[in-house]
C-alpha cells in the first residue's frame, strides 16, 4: 500500500505547520494548502485561496484525506469576511472531496463553537450553535462545523471535528508572542487578579491530536472532541509561565473582568469602523475567555482517541524558554 | 364570565408535553375548563406501569407549575399536578368558591379523569388543605399523603401570623393581591438565595393583569380566620379526619415561613404522630424550590410503596442500628447515683466538683447529696405539670445545676434536647427552634435570648429570679424554687414514685456541630444513651475510684452516670482551648490520679503554659493515669509533648461522633506502632461496636457492596448499641446515613489495615474523584505538609466529580495568624511549585492551583476539623471567575 496523500490546509500557522510536519515525518505524501508557500521542508505547497472553489478542488484532488484548519482566526474584524473564509472556505473542501467521491476529514475547530458565555468548568465537547457561540469567529466556526459533520457518512466522506483549546507554543506570534511583548511593555492586564482556571494545549500536543482523529476516522467520524493538555491553570499562571520562558517580568496590571468586558465592546466597535494594523488589544470575547473558567472533561477524547498528550505543562514551557534563547526579544 | 385563557408559555423544567386541559362541570354544575400537568403520557412513551398517582393541589398564589420537580426518572408515578379553578391557566369564572366547593371541584375533576387508587395526595399552602379534603372524601383511592408547609390548625386566628391576619383584612386584601401583585412578588422574594429570574417569571405568567389576580384575591378571602366563617366548618371536619386517616403521610416543611411556621408543623404532627417529617433546615415557604423535596419525596415513595413490580401499602417495620448490634448491659441512666449514695464508702465522698480560681471557693456535691436533688428536681417537674416525653431545651452552664437537671430529666423520661453553645447563637436558634421544645430550662442570660428570639417552650429559670425579671422573661418559676417544692413533697411523705422510663423511650436530643450545614437532632433512646456511657466509661476505664476531668465541659455530664467523680477545671467553659497547666493540674490534684478529658484545641494551650507550673502542680500532672481528646484526631507530636507532662498517662484519642459517640481509640504505642500510612489511624473498634467499608466507585459514590477487607477505600459503616436512633425530623437524612440496613454511614471516609485498624481519611463528601482516580483529601494535605515550610493544608476540590481538579489551600509557618480565616492568595511561584510536586510524588495527583491564608476556616467546636466544604465553595467560585465569598 503505498503512503496515503493527505492536504492540510493553513500549513502557514504554527498548529497547521506541526501538523504538516508530522505527517511529513510519518512517511505520508503532504500537501499544503493557503495563500502564500509554507514553505516546509519535504511538504508540496498548493497555493489558492479558500474562498475559491476551483483552488480548493485542484489542491484536494487526488487526496484521500484533508486536515482542515485554515480559518479567519482574529478576534475582530467585519463578519462578511469570516462568513467567505470559514463558513464558505470549508463548504469548498467538502465540496472537493465529495465531487472526488470522498475521504476523510478531520475538521479542525474550537471549543468557542459551544461556548455560551458562561464559565465552563469540566465539560465534555457539546454540539455547535452558532446561534450561541460568541463573536463572529465562534459563529462562523460553529456553523462551519455543523456544515463539516452534517457531511459525516454522506458520499463516501468520514468527518471528525477537533477544537484544541487555547493552543500554544514556541514560534507562536498570535497569542504567546501577543501576550509577552504586552506584558513586557507592562501592559498586560490580569482580569479579576486572573483567577480563572483555564485549559490550554501544547502546539504539538494539539497536532497529535488531530492525527489521532484521522488515524481512528472509521470509529470517531460523527464526533466532536475538545483537546487540551488536561492541565487547567489560573490565567495569571498561565501568562507567568510564558513571561518566565520569555524572560519577561509577570504581568501585574490588575483590571476587574466586568470592566474589561465593557471596554472590550466599546474598542471593538470603533476597530470595526477604523481599522488599524493591529488587533484591538481587548475585546469582549477576549475578555470574557481570559476572566471565567474554561476547562473540559477530556475523558472521552482520551478514550476515544487513544490519545494522551505527550508534552506537559511544564515541559512545554521548557521547550518555550529553550526557544526565546534563540529567539531573543528585541 | 369567562375569559380567554393566554397561550402558556415554555415554562423552565416543564416538558410541553406535560400539559393538558379538559371540561369539567364544577360544584355548580356548569362546564369549566382545567389545566393540568398530566405524566401519564410520557411515562407511557417510556413503557412504565406507573405504581400510582400523585394528586397534587397548590395553594396560593402558586399554581401547578410549583410541582414540576416531581416528573423524574426515579419517580414512577403519574404526576397529575392541577390548577385550582381561578388560578393558574385554569378558568376565571368570577365565581367565589369556599373551601368546601374547591374539594367538591376537585372530586368532579378527579371522576372525569377516572383516576383510581393507589393515589398520594400533594398538598403545598392551602392546597394542603384542599389535598386532606380530597383525602377524606375519596378514601377508598387513598395510599398516603404528602404535605408541606401547610396547616389545619383548628385555633387558626391566634396562629395566624400578622403577615396573615393583615393579609385576610378585607381594607388591605385587594389592594395587596389584586390591583397590585405584591402578594405574588412577596411570596416568590422569601427564597434564599433568591429564584433564577426565569422561575420568577413562570410563577408571575399566568397572573399578569388585575382580572387574572382575581383567584388570588378570592382565595385569601376564604382563609377561615375566625370561628363564624363560612368555611370554617369544613375546616373542622377535615382537621378532625385527618387523625383518622391512618395512611402513611410525609410532612416536608420549609421552616423559614411567616405563616405556616413550625407551629403549624407541630400541630400536624401532632395529628398525624405516625409521619414521617423532614425539616429543610433555611428553606422558606415554597420549600419546592429552596430544597430537594422532590429527591425526599422519590425515597419516601420507594421506601413506602416499593415499585410496581414490588408494591406494598406501608414501609417495612423501622429497625434501628443499635438493634442489629451486640448489646450493652442494660442499666438506667443515672442509676448508679442511687447506688453510691445508698454506699455508705461513697455517700459523701463528692461527686461533682467545680474548681475556680477567682475566690479560690470550690463547689462540691456528694454523692448523697446529688442522689437527693436529683429526685427533687424529677419530684418539682413532675408536679408542675412536665411529662414523660415532653421535650425540654436545656441551656444551662454545665456544672452541678446542669447535672442534677439533665438526670432528674432522664429520671422521669422527659426528653433532654443539648445543644452546644459552640453552635453560635444563630445555630443554638436553630436547633431550638427546629427542635420543638415544650419547655425550656435555662440561666438568666439563655432566657433573655429565648425571649427576644422567640425561642418556644413554656420557661423555667435556674435560680430563682426577682418577680419582676420572671415577668418580663416569661418565667413561669425556677428548677430552685421546683427542688425547694420537690423536696418539702418528699419530706412529706410522698416520695417520687415515677417509673423509670421505657428502655425505648427518647432520651436525650444532641445536636451535632457538623463541619458543614445546619446542627442536625441526633435522638438517642434511654438503651441507646446508656449504652453510650457504657462504652465510654469502658473505653477510659471510669469507676468510682477513678474520677474523671472534665475539661471539655459537655463530658462532666458522663461521670455519675458512669458513677466516677468529676471535677470540672477553673476554666471558662465556653473557650475549651484557653484551659491552661496550672488550672487543669489543680483538677487533677482534687482526684488524685483520674482520667483527663480535654477539647482538641486546649492541647497546644496546656503545653505552651507548662511553663507556669509550680513544683506542685508538676507533681499533680504527673499523677494523671490517662489522658484523652476527642472530636477530631491528635497528631501524634502534640501526645508525645503532653506525656513529658504526665508521664504515667496513658494517652489515647477515640474516634466517634455525636451519633456514635466511640467507635474506636488508640493511644500513643499504638499510634507508634500503625507507623506512616494513608491518613489517621484511629486504631481498633471498642467493645461491642463493629466496623465496615462502603465501598466506591471511582465517581465516590457507594453503590451498596459491604467490605471488611483491608486497604480498601470508602465511607465508614458503624454498628454498635449506642448508635443514635434517628435525626429529629430529617426523615431523608435518617434515611440516607441508614441507607445499608443495620449500619450508620457515618460521612467519614476511610480504611481498614491488616492488623484490624481503622485509618480515616476526611469526609465521604470531599472525596476527589479526578480523572485519574479516586483520591483522599488526607492524602493531599499530608503529601502538602511534607512541605517544610507548611503549616497545614487543606484540600479543596472543583468541577465534576470524575474530572475534579484538586486545589489545596495552606497555612505557612510564617504566615500563619490565628483567628478568622484570611482571604487566600496565590502560592508563592516556589512555593507552589513545591507543593504540585509533593503530591505528585506522594499521591499522583496533579494540583491545580496551591493558595496561601493566614488561618484555615475550621468547625466552631473543635476549632480543628478543616471546613473543606468552605474551601471547595471557595474555590469553585474564585477559579470559575467569579468574586468568592469569604472563606
Amino acid at each position: 500500500m503505498s503512503a496515503p496523500t493527505v492536504l492540510v490546509t493553513g500549513a502557514s500557522g504554527m498548529l497547521g505547520g506541526a501538523v504538516a510536519t508530522a505527517l511529513r515525518d510519518r512517511g505520508a505524501t503532504v500537501r499544503a494548502f493557503q495563500r502564500r508557500p509554507a514553505g516546509i521542508d519535504g511538504v508540496q505547497d498548493v497555493t489558492g485561496s479558500l474562498t475559491e472553489s476551483e483552488d480548493v478542488r485542484r489542491a484536494v484532488h487526488g487526496a484521500d484525506a484533508v486536515i482542515h484548519l485554515a480559518a479567519k482566526v482574529s478576534i475582530s474584524g467585519p463578519e462578511h469576511e469570516y462568513r467567505a473564509i470559514n463558513i464558505e472556505g470549508t463548504r469548498h473542501v467538502v465540496d472537493a472531496l465529495r465531487a472526488q467521491g470522498g475521504g476523510a476529514l478531520v475538521n479542525v475547530s474550537s471549543p468557542s463553537v459551544a461556548h455560551l458565555g458562561r464559565a465552563i468548568v469540566g465539560a465534555d465537547a457539546t454540539a455547535a450553535d452558532p446561534s450561541k457561540a460568541r463573536g463572529p469567529y465562534a459563529r462562523t466556526k460553529a456553523a462551519a462545523e455543523l456544515l463539516a459533520m452534517g457531511a459525516d457518512g454522506t458520499d463516501g466522506l468520514r468527518v471528525t471535528s477537533i477544537r484544541p483549546h487555547v493552543v500554544w507554543g514556541p514560534g507562536d506570534t498570535q497569542l504567546v508572542g501577543r501576550i509577552v511583548d504586552r506584558a513586557r511593555r507592562g501592559r498586560l492586564p490580569l482580569l479579576d487578579d486572573g483567577m480563572a482556571l483555564i485549559d490550554t494545549t501544547y502546539v504539538t500536543n494539539a497536532a497529535e491530536a488531530i492525527l489521532a482523529g484521522l488515524d481512528r476516522i472509521e470509529d470517531v467520524h460523527g464526533e466532536s472532541f475538545v483537546v487540551s493538555n488536561g492541565e487547567p491553570r489560573t490565567v495569571r499562571d498561565v501568562f507567568a509561565g510564558w513571561c518566565e520562558a520569555a524572560g519577561v517580568p509577570a504581568p501585574t496590571l490588575r483590571v476587574p473582568g466586568s470592566a474589561a468586558r465593557f471596554a472590550g465592546r466599546v474598542i471593538e466597535r470603533i476597530w470595526e469602523k477604523r481599522p488599524g494594523h493591529d488587533e484591538p488589544p481587548m475585546t469582549e470575547f477576549l475578555a470574557e475567555q481570559m476572566s471565567t473558567a474554561h476547562w473540559f472533561d477530556q475523558r472521552r477524547t482520551r478514550e476515544r482517541l487513544h490519545w494522551t498528550p505527550g508534552v506537559s505543562m511544564d515541559e512545554g514551557n521548557a521547550l518555550l524558554a529553550a526557544w526565546y534563547r534563540e529567539h531573543p526579544i528585541h | 364570565m369567562s375569559s380567554e385563557l393566554p397561550d402558556i408559555p415554555d415554562l423552565p423544567g416543564v416538558d410541553p408535553r406535560l400539559h393538558r386541559t379538559l371540561e369539567v362541570r364544577d360544584h355548580t354544575g356548569e362546564p369549566r375548563r382545567w389545566h393540568l400537568l398530566d405524566s401519564g403520557p410520557l411515562l407511557a412513551e417510556r413503557g412504565i406501569t406507573p405504581r400510582g398517582t400523585l394528586l397534587a393541589v397548590h395553594g396560593n398564589p402558586t399554581y401547578s407549575f410549583l410541582f414540576r420537580s416531581l416528573v423524574r426518572e426515579d419517580i414512577p408515578w403519574r404526576l397529575i399536578a392541577v390548577d385550582q379553578l381561578e388560578m393558574g391557566y385554569s378558568e376565571r369564572t368570577g365565581l367565589k368558591r369556599r373551601y368546601q366547593d374547591r374539594i367538591t371541584d376537585l372530586s368532579l375533576l378527579t371522576d372525569a379523569l377516572s383516576l383510581r387508587g393507589p393515589v398520594v395526595t400533594v398538598g403545598h399552602d392551602w392546597g394542603g388543605l384542599i389535598s386532606a379534603g380530597w383525602a377524606l372524601d375519596n378514601r377508598h383511592d387513598l395510599a398516603g399523603m404528602i404535605l408541606t408547609n401547610t396547616g389545619v390548625h383548628q385555633k387558626l386566628e391566634e396562629a395566624l401570623p400578622k403577615a396573615l391576619q393583615l393579609a385576610t383584612a378585607p381594607w388591605f386584601r385587594t389592594p395587596s393581591t389584586s390591583v397590585t401583585d405584591a402578594f405574588l412578588r412577596t411570596t416568590l422574594s422569601l427564597s434564599k438565595p433568591s429564584l433564577p429570574r426565569e422561575v420568577q417569571d413562570a410563577y408571575l405568567a399566568p397572573y399578569r393583569g388585575r382580572a387574572r389576580r382575581r383567584g388570588i384575591d378570592q382565595f385569601v378571602a376564604d382563609i377561615p380566620a375566625g370561628a363564624e366563617h363560612p368555611s370554617r366548618a369544613t375546616l373542622e371536619r377535615v382537621a378532625g379526619g385527618i387523625t383518622e386517616l391512618g395512611v402513611p403521610t410525609l410532612l416536608a416543611w420549609g421552616p423559614r415561613d411567616i405563616t405556616f411556621s413550625d407551629r403549624f408543623l407541630r400541630d400536624l404532627i401532632q395529628r398525624v404522630p405516625h409521619a414521617d417529617v423532614h425539616r429543610f433546615e433555611g428553606a422558606s415557604h415554597l420549600v419546592w424550590e429552596d430544597a430537594d423535596v422532590a429527591g425526599l419525596v422519590a425515597d419516601w415513595l420507594e421506601t413506602t410503596f416499593g415499585t410496581a413490580e414490588q408494591p406494598r401499602t406501608a414501609a417495612p417495620e423501622w429497625r434501628p442500628v443499635s438493634a442489629y448490634a451486640e448489646q450493652a448491659p442494660e442499666r438506667h441512666i443515672g442509676a448508679p447515683i442511687a447506688e453510691l449514695a445508698n454506699d455508705p464508702r461513697h455517700a459523701h465522698r463528692a461527686a461533682v466538683v467545680e474548681l475556680d480560681g477567682e475566690d479560690g471557693e470550690s463547689r462540691e456535691i456528694s454523692w448523697s447529696l446529688l442522689n437527693r436533688r436529683v429526685d427533687d428536681i424529677a419530684a418539682g417537674l413532675l408536679a408542675h405539670g412536665v411529662k414523660p416525653g415532653d421535650r425540654v431545651s436545656l441551656l444551662i452552664t454545665p456544672g452541678a445545676d446542669l447535672t442534677g437537671v439533665l438526670y432528674a430529666c432522664f429520671r422521669i423520661g422527659a426528653v433532654a434536647v443539648v445543644a452546644d453553645a459552640g453552635l453560635g447563637l444563630p445555630g443554638l436558634t436553630r436547633a431550638t427552634i427546629g427542635s420543638h421544645p415544650d419547655w425550656f430550662i435555662g440561666i438568666e442570660r439563655a432566657l433573655v435570648g429565648a425571649r427576644a428570639l422567640g425561642w418556644p417552650g413554656r420557661r423555667l429559670s435556674v435560680q430563682q429570679l426577682p418577680t419582676v425579671d420572671r415577668a418580663a422573661l416569661g418565667v413561669e418559676t425556677s428548677i430552685a424554687e421546683l427542688a425547694r417544692s420537690g423536696a418539702m413533697m418528699r419530706e412529706l411523705g410522698a416520695p417520687l414514685n415515677a417509673p423509670w422510663p421505657e428502655p425505648d423511650a427518647d432520651a436525650a436530643i444532641l445536636f451535632t456541630s457538623g463541619s458543614t450545614g445546619p446542627a442536625k437532632g441526633a435522638v438517642l433512646t434511654h438503651r441507646q444513651l446508656g449504652a453510650m456511657f457504657t462504652a465510654v466509661g469502658d473505653t477510659l476505664d471510669l469507676a468510682p475510684e477513678r474520677g474523671l476531668v472534665a475539661g471539655f465541659a459537655t463530658f462532666a455530664l458522663l461521670g455519675p452516670a458512669l458513677g466516677a467523680p468529676t471535677v470540672v477545671p477553673d476554666m471558662d467553659i465556653m473557650r475549651p482551648g484557653d484551659l491552661t497547666a496550672p488550672a487543669l493540674a489543680a483538677a487533677i490534684a482534687a482526684l488524685g490520679s483520674p482520667a483527663v478529658f480535654t477539647a482538641p484545641a486546649a492541647l497546644r494551650n496546656i503545653i505552651d503554659t507548662a511553663d507556669q507550673l509550680d513544683e506542685d502542680g508538676r507533681a499533680a500532672m504527673a499523677q494523671a493515669a490517662s489522658f484523652f481528646s476527642a472530636g477530631a484526631p491528635i497528631p501524634a507530636h502534640l501526645l508525645r509533648e503532653l506525656r513529658t507532662l504526665m508521664p504515667s498517662a496513658r494517652a489515647l484519642t477515640p474516634y466517634g461522633m455525636t451519633e456514635c459517640l466511640a467507635v474506636a481509640a488508640i493511644d500513643l504505642d499504638g499510634i507508634d506502632a500503625a507507623g506512616e500510612g494513608s491518613g489517621v489511624c484511629v486504631g481498633r473498634p471498642v467493645p461491642r461496636v463493629d466496623i465496615a467499608i462502603a465501598v466506591m466507585d471511582e465517581l465516590g459514590t457507594t453503590a451498596g457492596e459491604i467490605t471488611h477487607d483491608t486497604d480498601v477505600i470508602g465511607e465508614i459503616l458503624v454498628r454498635a448499641p449506642h448508635v443514635r436512633d434517628r435525626y429529629l425530623m430529617l426523615w431523608g437524612t435518617t434515611h440516607t446515613a441508614m441507607r445499608f440496613t443495620g449500619w450508620h454511614a457515618t460521612g467519614d471516609v476511610g480504611h481498614l489495615d491488616q492488623d484490624g485498624r481503622l485509618w480515616v481519611e476526611g469526609r465521604a463528601a470531599h472525596v476527589l474523584a479526578t480523572a485519574s482516580g479516586l483520591l483522599t483529601p488526607v492524602q493531599v494535605e499530608e503529601a502538602a505538609e511534607s512541605v517544610p515550610t507548611v503549616r497545614r493544608a487543606g484540600a479543596a476540590v472543583v468541577g465534576p466529580r470524575g474530572t475534579q481538579q484538586v486545589v489545596v489551600i495552606l497555612e505557612t509557618e510564617d504566615g500563619y495568624r490565628p483567628g478568622k480565616p484570611g482571604r487566600p492568595r496565590p502560592a508563592e511561584p516556589s512555593l507552589q511549585e513545591a507543593v504540585r510536586r509533593a503530591v505528585r510524588d506522594r499521591s499522583g495527583a496533579e494540583v491545580v492551583a496551591v493558595f496561601t491564608t493566614s488561618a484555615l476556616p475550621t468547625d466552631i467546636r473543635h476549632n480543628s476539623k478543616i471546613d473543606r466544604a468552605a474551601l471547595s465553595r471557595w474555590s469553585a467560585q474564585t477559579l470559575a471567575g467569579e468574586r468568592a465569598e469569604a472563606l
